[in-house]
């Protein structure tokens, strides 16, 4: 479980985050919220700890980001997995190699382990056929298949996913949700995930924080978001035609 | 300011470079790649280069030294001094600023874009010990290319004076006259000084990059600019100091 008590964040004189105050549960799909520019990354970046927050705490099942030594953030660190929008995956490498290199460089376990590992988590997300290929060689679904079991590797106790399924067609993202949230149950991780995607948001918003100019708007479920009364989650949700004309 | 917050910078990230380092056999690996990425895939354009340079080089030396008055070993001692002193070091380093130099600010750059670099990071991985280190310990091998050079300079010189009716004697007296060892380890000692250059200023440019796939282009370019420049400021320096 993540606790967000507070935090506050700006760059310069620019308000990016102020207040925000909310949990992100363990063994749930969290999701992060809102339209661009509304401070998602921001937040995101704050508890993967790429950004110092200006004021406030955030807590990693009890322990606070507060006064933190460089070894208690590498610890907390090497609890995290990270799925990034692009996938970010090594190009040299191949899918196997991609999956067990944090375990190449973060563990001392031998060669055989490694590879059972990494190849558990190959079977994971149905990769098997796919062990040798190139990041190059790999559809956008698979290569996002490949971000997951290499960040899930480790075994996270923290899953951040950024914008899993941009670029992906609405069949093979709906893969990709599922995929995440079936791991997040299997693995009981705290999982969360940054999103502007409304299928994402039907589909496995289990914990919903939605996000606006730098304010925390709305926490709820993806049953309650379709149901609120609050204007701007209103505007957000019913912003497709699509949506407006199946809410008549 | 800004070059003085870059100056900064770049010393920075030299010492992050050294600093929380990966694990050994992680770091061996990726020298060895390197190795191959920066020295064994330069040795062909650069013993192309030096052997034809080299032939240039005596064959103008040739026509300046048409007075009959003028011993033919002349020659063969002006390609020798021009090839060891400033051809091999300087102008391949040059060379090699706009070839490994470029490789290393795209590759570290792509890594950038396409936020490999942050993966790096968020995996609690040094990024810049994993990804410059590894360069800077490659580039030890670089006197290496730069003897290959000297080497293939001196032999092209005697090629091109053959063909041109110069007696080989001559050319062989004249590489063998008034020979200095301290011209070599002055060279040497530029060489490894470019060496670090070739292998920080780039990686430098990559890793600081910000924006797309375009600025990436515009991040080599830069790259090679600023590694050129270095170059040869820091020839004119240390020939001051070791040859004034």
């Amino acid at each position: 479980m993540i606790e967000v008590k507070n935090i506050y964040k700006s760059f310069d004189k620019t308000e990016v985050l102020n207040k925000i105050e909310t949990v992100f549960y363990r063994g749930k799909t969290n999701l992060i919220i809102g339209q661009s520019g509304s401070g998602k990354t921001v937040l995101l970046k704050c508890l993967l700890g790429l950004y110092e927050v200006n004021s406030g705490e955030i807590l990693y099942d009890g322990i606070s980001s507060k006064n933190m030594g460089i070894n208690e953030k590498l610890e907390i660190s090497r609890q995290m997995g990270m799925v990034f929008q692009g996938s970010a995956l090594f190009d040299s490498m191949n899918v196997l190699e991609n999956i067990r290199f944090p375990l190449d460089m973060l563990t001392e376990i031998d060669e055989n382990e490694k590879n059972e590992r990494a190849l558990k988590f190959i079977e994971r997300v149905n990769l098997k056929d796919a062990i040798e290929k190139l990041p190059s060689e790999l559809s956008g679904g698979m290569q996002k298949r490949v971000a997951i079991a290499r960040a899930i590797v480790m075994n996270p106790k923290y899953l951040f996913c950024d914008e899993p399924n941009s670029g992906l067609d609405p069949k093979t993202a709906i893969v990709i949700d599922k995929l995440i949230q079936e791991i997040t149950k299997e693995y009981n991780i705290t999982t969360i995930i940054n999103s502007h995607d409304m299928n994402s948001v039907i589909e496995i918003g289990e914990n919903i924080v939605f996000l606006k100019e730098g304010l925390k708007i709305w926490q709820g479920t993806n049953k309650e978001i379709l149901k609120s009364k609050n204007k701007e989650v209103d505007d957000f949700v019913y912003s497709s035609e699509l949506l407006k004309k199946l809410r008549v | 300011m800004g070059i003085l917050h870059d100056i900064g910078k770049y010393f920075l990230m030299i010492k992050l470079s050294f600093s929380k380092s990966c694990k050994k056999e992680v770091l061996y690996k990726q020298i060895f790649k390197e190795i191959n990425d920066l020295i064994l895939d330069s040795i062909q354009i650069v013993s192309i280069l030096s052997f034809f340079i080299g032939g240039v080089v005596s064959i103008q030396m040739a026509l300046n030294l048409e007075n009959p008055l003028l011993s033919k070993t002349l020659i063969g001692y002006a390609t020798r001094q021009s090839v060891i002193l400033e051809f091999a070091p300087t102008f391949i380093s040059i060379i090699m600023a706009g070839k490994v130099g470029s490789y290393i600010t795209s590759s570290i750059g792509t890594m950038r874009v396409t936020e490999q670099i942050d993966a790096l990071e968020v995996m609690g991985i040094n990024s810049l010990n994993y990804l410059v280190f590894p360069k800077v310990i490659a580039m030890l091998l670089y006197p290496f290319i730069i003897t290959i050079a000297m080497f293939l300079g001196i032999i092209g010189g005697l090629l091109a004076m053959t063909l041109t009716g110069v007696p080989s004697e001559s050319y062989i007296q004249g590489i063998q006259m008034d020979f200095e060892s301290y011209h070599i380890t002055y060279s040497y000692i530029k060489t490894l000084v470019f060496a670090f250059v070739l292998a920080t200023v780039p990686s430098y440019h990559g890793y600081y990059m910000k924006g797309g796939a375009l600025d990436v282009g515009k991040a080599s370019t830069r790259s090679f600019y600023w590694t050129s420049i270095i170059i040869i400021i820091l020839n004119y320096i240390v020939t001051q100091l070791l040859l004034a």
